[in-house]
C-alpha cells in the first residue's frame, strides 16, 4: 500500500491504495465518487472516461502510480458543480440518456471533443466518440446533443 | 420529482426504507429540513397515509407515488407514476417517487414483456382516481357541498365557483378513513394533461451529473466485496482449489467455494472476498482451480447445436397451428420455395454488469440492494434461500444500467445471498464484463425453416417451422415434449401476423442445449421476425409482386394496413432508386404493438452501407411520445447490432467471446440516420420497449436483396463483405 495525494475536481484527497490499482477503482471506492463507471476493464467501452489534466482518459487502464505529478483529475461530478456544463444541459435538452449508465463517459468524451474542436461535424463526432459504447442506443441523440452543446458554447 | 437515486446515498437508503410502510404514523418520511422544522413548531407529528399501495399522502401535503416497475432505461420511473398523477391531478415535479420493494401488495413488479404501461394502464389510473374521489368526498362534506361541485387540480381539491380549496394534506387524514371506491370514474382521454404529452424525464439531470445510483454504486457499512470465479464451461464442478497466490494479494480476506444458482440448475463457483473489488479481482486472477467439465464440451458447442437444428429442419415438427393440409398442397404446388434462416445466440451485455449487495442481519432478517427487473420475484427467491418469511426480507432496487432481459435472471443476486449467509456480513458481488459475456444466459440461437408457394400472383401457402431451445422448457422446465412452445408459436400465429394465407402451418421442434438461455429484448420475435419477414419477400418475388403489395394483399386488419401504408408513405417506398441502392420493409407485431420498418442501403465495395431506417409504431395509447421515440431508436440500434455485429459461439463447452473486443456491439459511427413515426390509433396501450426491434433485421436483409440481389439468411453477417 502507498499513499497518494490526488487532486480530484479541485479538491485534495489522500488515498492509501495499491500502486497498480486503476484510477477507476480509486475514484469509485476510495475517493467515493460513483459517477465514473466500470463497463469492461479494458478500454473498450469508455464508461470510465475522466479527464487527466484536461484530456479524456480511460480510468480503468490507468494505474494510480502512473499519474503525472500534480495531475488534475476531473470526473463527471466536477464538470458542472456550480452550473451545469453546456454538454450536460444539451443532454437534458435532447433527453439523451435512457439508462444513463454510459453517459458519464459519453459526456466526458464530448467535453473533450468540444475542447479540441468547437465546431465538430458529424464525421468528427463519429470518429471521436467511437470509443464510447451505449447499449441503449442513444447515439443519434448524442450526435444531436454535441451539436447543440457546440452552439450553446459559441453563443457563450 | 425525486426518485430513489437521490444524490445523497444515506438519503437513498432512508427513503427506500419507507416503501411498504403501510399506514405510517409519527414518521415524516418525505419531509426533511423545512418540513421537519414546521413539525417541531406545530408540536405535532406528521402522518404519512397510504391511501392505497401506490399513493402516500402526508398531512403536511407531501405526496409520494410508488413506481412498481424497475427502471432499466425504458422510462418506467416516469411512465408508471404518470398514470397515477394524471388521475390524482398532481404534476410529477411535486411528488416524490419511490421504487416498489417486491411486496405482494404492489402486484406484479416485473419489468419485462414491455408491460409497464399496458399492464398498469387501468390499475394505476384507478389508484389515482380513487384517492382523488376520497378527498373530494371529505372536502364536499366540510363545505356541505355536492361532490360533483368539487374537483381536483394541482394537488388541491377545489369548490367550483368559489375560491375555496383544501390541500391534499388537509384532507388525507379523514380521507384515509373512508372505504376505497372500487370503480372510480376515470378521465376521458381527451382531458389528459400528462398522458400522451411530451414531457422531459425529470430523472435525466441526475443521470448526466453522475448522481444517479445504479446497482453497482450501492455501499453499505461494513461491506466486503466479492469477485466470482465461474467455471469456464459454466456448469463445471470444482475439483480442486489452489488459493496460495490469491491469498497473498493485499486486501484479499478469504476464498470461499460458492455456488451460482440459476433458475433451472446450480453450478459451482469460487468467490474471492476482499476489502475492495480491485483486490478481489486480482485475487481471482491468482486463483488456480481445476474443473471437471464432464461432457459439457459436447453439449455446449454451438456448431453441434446448429447441426442438430439443421437436421431437425429436414423433419416434421410438432404442429402449433394449421389451416388446410399444408404438406399435401406444398407437395403438389408448382411455384414453391424453401429456405432456412438462422439467428445466433446473443448476450445482452448491458454496460453495467450484474451485481448485488446482500446482508443478513443478526436477527435473521435480510436486506438486499440489487438492480433486478423483478423485485417481487427476487423477494421470493431471497426468502426461500434464507428460509425466512418474506416480511423479514427487504428488497431495495437501485437503477439498472441497462438490462434487456438479463437482470430478470437473478443468478448474481443468488450468489450474493449464498456469500452473505456464509460471511454473516454485507457483501457486494460485481461480475466482470467477462463474466457477463461468457457466462450467459443468452438469447437462444434459433432456426426458421420456411416453406411456401404462390399461385396467380399471390402468396397462397406458408409454413414456418421454428427450431431450437425453449426458454420455457429450459429455464422454467415448463414445456411438455409433445407441445409446441406456446411463447413463440403465439407470436408466429397468423392471428398475430394477420396474414390471411389460404393454407398455412406453424410448427416447432425443440432442440436442447446446456448453454443457458433467457429472454433478450423482444424474445423470440427477435429470432423469428428474421425468417418470417425475409421469406415473405422471397415469396413476393416468386409471385412477381412488390413486397408491400404482397403483404397488403394478405392483410385485412386496418391497424396493420395503416402501419404499412404509413411506412410506405414516410419512407417514400415507391420512389425510383439508382442502381446499387435498395429499400426493404418488414412488419411484426409483438407485445401488443404493431411495428414496421423500412431500411435503405447502398452498395459499398463488396458490402453495403445503411443509409436510413424509418420505423413506424402503433402502440395504442402511450404516456410520453419521447419515451416511445427513444425506445424505438434503441430498438433500431440493437436490431441492427444483432444482425451485423457479434453473435455468441461456444467451442468445446466454452464461450468464444469474453469482452467487447470480441463480442461486438454497435458503435456510434455505425448508427444510421433514423426516423420514427408513432401512430395515434387510440387503441389500448401496447408495449413500447421491445416491439420496434423485430422488423429491423429483416427490413435490412430485404433491402440488401433489393440493392444487390444477394439473399442473406444467416445472422450475423458482415455488412462490409456480403457472402
Amino acid at each position: 500500500m502507498s499513499a497518494y495525494n490526488l487532486n480530484v475536481n479541485g479538491k485534495k484527497v489522500k488515498v492509501d491504495v495499491e500502486s497498480d490499482m486503476p484510477l477507476l477503482w480509486v475514484i469509485r471506492d476510495f475517493v467515493g465518487l460513483k459517477g465514473t463507471k466500470y463497463g469492461c476493464g479494458m478500454a473498450q467501452c469508455g464508461a470510465c472516461t475522466i479527464h487527466v489534466d484536461g484530456q479524456p482518459a480511460r480510468s480503468c487502464q490507468m494505474p494510480v502510480s502512473s499519474l503525472p505529478k500534480n495531475a488534475k483529475i476531473t470526473t463527471i461530478e466536477g464538470i458542472g458543480e456550480k452550473q451545469l456544463h453546456a454538454v450536460q444541459e444539451a443532454w437534458i435538452e435532447e433527453q439523451v440518456p435512457q439508462c444513463g449508465y454510459c453517459q458519464s463517459g459519453q459526456i466526458m468524451s464530448a467535453v473533450g471533443l468540444l475542447k479540441s474542436n468547437p465546431n465538430p461535424t458529424d464525421a468528427d463526432i463519429d470518429a471521436y466518440m467511437n470509443g464510447n459504447l451505449c447499449r441503449c442506443g442513444t447515439y443519434d441523440r448524442i450526435r444531436k446533443g454535441i451539436h447543440r452543446a457546440a452552439d450553446r458554447m459559441k453563443a457563450g | 420529482m425525486k426518485n430513489i437515486s437521490a444524490s445523497n446515498r444515506r438519503d437513498f437508503l432512508k427513503t427506500t426504507a419507507l416503501t411498504g410502510a403501510g399506514l405510517m404514523i409519527g414518521a415524516n418520511s418525505f419531509g426533511k429540513g423545512k418540513n421537519a422544522k414546521k413539525i417541531a413548531k406545530a408540536g405535532a407529528a406528521v402522518l404519512d397515509l397510504e391511501i392505497n399501495p401506490f399513493i402516500i399522502i402526508s398531512t403536511d401535503g407531501s405526496i409520494a407515488l410508488i413506481n412498481p416497475r424497475p427502471d432499466m432505461g425504458q422510462g418506467s420511473t416516469q411512465a408508471a407514476p404518470s398514470l397515477i398523477a394524471e388521475e390524482l391531478e398532481v404534476s410529477l415535479d411535486q411528488v416524490k417517487l419511490i421504487q416498489s420493494d417486491g411486496k405482494a401488495k404492489y402486484g406484479s413488479q416485473q419489468s419485462g414483456g414491455s408491460s409497464t404501461v399496458r399492464g398498469l394502464w387501468t390499475s394505476l389510473r384507478k389508484a389515482g382516481a380513487a384517492a382523488k374521489e376520497m378527498m373530494i368526498e371529505v372536502a364536499a362534506k366540510r363545505w356541505n357541498a355536492l361532490p360533483a361541485d368539487c374537483y381536483a387540480e394541482n394537488g388541491r381539491i377545489k369548490l367550483r365557483n368559489s375560491d375555496k380549496s383544501f390541500g391534499f394534506g388537509e384532507l388525507v387524514d379523514d380521507a384515509s378513513k373512508l372505504t376505497v371506491p372500487k370503480n372510480p370514474k376515470l378521465k376521458d382521454p381527451k382531458d389528459f394533461k400528462i398522458i400522451g404529452k411530451y414531457n422531459k424525464r425529470l430523472d435525466v439531470p441526475e443521470r448526466v451529473t453522475g448522481k444517479a445510483v445504479y446497482g453497482i454504486d450501492v455501499e453499505v457499512p461494513g461491506m466486503v466485496y466479492a469477485c466470482m470465479l465461474h467455471s469456464p464451461a459454466i456448469h463445471g464442478k470444482v475439483v480442486s482449489i489452489d488459493d496460495t497466490e490469491a491469498k497473498k494479494v493485499k486486501g484479499v480476506l478469504q476464498i470461499i467455494k460458492a455456488q451460482r444458482q440459476m433458475p433451472h440448475r446450480t453450478s459451482e463457483a469460487v468467490a474471492v472476498i476482499a476489502t475492495n473489488w480491485w483486490a478481489a479481482m486480482k485475487g481471482r486472477k491468482a486463483l488456480k482451480v481445476q474443473w471437471d467439465n464432464g461432457d459439457l464440451a459436447k453439449t455446449m458447442t454451438t456448431d453441434k447445436y446448429f447441426a442438430d437444428c439443421y437436421e431437425a429442419a429436414k423433419k416434421e415438427g410438432i404442429n402449433h397451428e394449421e389451416q388446410g393440409d399444408f404438406n399435401a398442397k406444398f407437395a403438389n404446388a408448382k411455384d414453391k420455395i424453401e429456405a432456412v434462416y438462422e439467428t445466433p445466440f446473443l448476450a445482452h451485455a448491458p454496460i453495467e454488469p450484474e451485481c448485488a449487495v446482500v446482508h443478513q442481519k443478526e436477527d435473521g432478517s435480510v436486506e438486499v440492494w440489487a438492480h433486478v427487473q423483478g423485485p417481487d420475484g427476487a423477494l421470493g427467491d431471497v426468502s426461500r434461500f434464507f428460509g425466512v418469511s418474506s416480511d423479514k426480507v427487504k428488497i431495495n432496487v437501485p437503477l439498472l444500467g441497462g438490462s434487456f432481459g438479463r437482470k430478470a435472471y437473478h443468478d448474481y443476486l443468488n450468489e450474493a445471498c449464498y456469500l452473505a449467509k456464509e460471511l454473516k456480513k454485507p457483501v457486494k458481488v460485481i461480475w466482470t464484463r467477462e463474466d457477463d459475456i461468457a457466462q450467459g444466459p443468452y438469447r437462444p440461437g434459433m432456426l426458421s425453416s420456411m416453406q411456401g408457394y404462390v399461385s396467380n400472383g399471390r402468396i397462397t401457402g406458408f409454413h414456418h417451422h421454428a427450431i431450437g431451445e425453449s426458454i420455457l422448457g429450459q429455464v422454467f422446465k415448463g414445456l411438455r415434449p409433445d407441445e409446441a412452445d406456446p411463447w413463440l408459436s403465439g407470436e408466429l400465429s397468423t392471428e398475430n401476423s394477420k396474414y390471411n394465407f389460404p393454407v398455412s402451418k406453424i410448427s416447432w421442434t425443440h432442440v436442447k442445449t446446456d448453454i443457458p438461455v433467457v429472454w433478450w429484448r423482444s424474445v423470440y420475435a427477435s429470432n423469428f421476425g428474421w425468417g418470417q419477414e425475409c421469406f415473405m419477400d422471397e415469396l413476393a418475388q416468386k409471385a412477381g409482386k412488390d413486397p408491400l403489395e404482397a403483404r397488403l394483399a394478405l392483410i385485412k386488419d386496418e391497424r396493420y394496413r395503416n402501419v404499412l401504408t404509413t411506412l410506405a408513405e414516410k419512407a417514400n417506398w415507391k420512389e425510383k432508386l439508382p442502381t446499387g441502392q435498395g429499400k426493404g420493409i418488414a412488419i411484426f407485431a409483438s407485445f401488443g404493438s404493431i411495428s414496421a420498418a423500412c431500411v435503405t442501403v447502398s452498395k459499398n465495395g463488396n458490402g453495403v452501407k445503411i443509409d436510413k431506417v424509418v420505423s413506424v409504431l402503433d402502440c395504442g395509447y402511450y404516456v410520453n411520445p419521447d419515451h416511445v421515440k427513444a425506445q424505438t431508436e434503441g430498438n433500431i440500434v440493437m436490431g441492427i447490432s444483432a444482425a451485423v455485429k457479434g453473435g455468441i459461439t461456444f467451442t468445446n463447452g466454452v464461450c468464444d467471446q469474453t469482452n467487447y473486443d470480441k463480442y461486438h456491439v454497435m458503435r456510434l459511427s455505425e448508427a444510421p440516420k433514423m426516423e420514427i413515426h408513432i401512430i395515434d390509433s387510440g387503441a389500448n396501450p401496447g408495449g413500447v420497449g421491445e416491439p420496434g426491434l423485430p422488423p429491423i433485421a429483416p427490413a435490412l436483409g430485404n433491402a440488401i436483396f433489393a440493392a444487390t440481389g444477394k439473399r442473406i439468411r444467416k445472422l450475423p453477417f458482415d455488412l462490409n463483405t456480403l457472402a
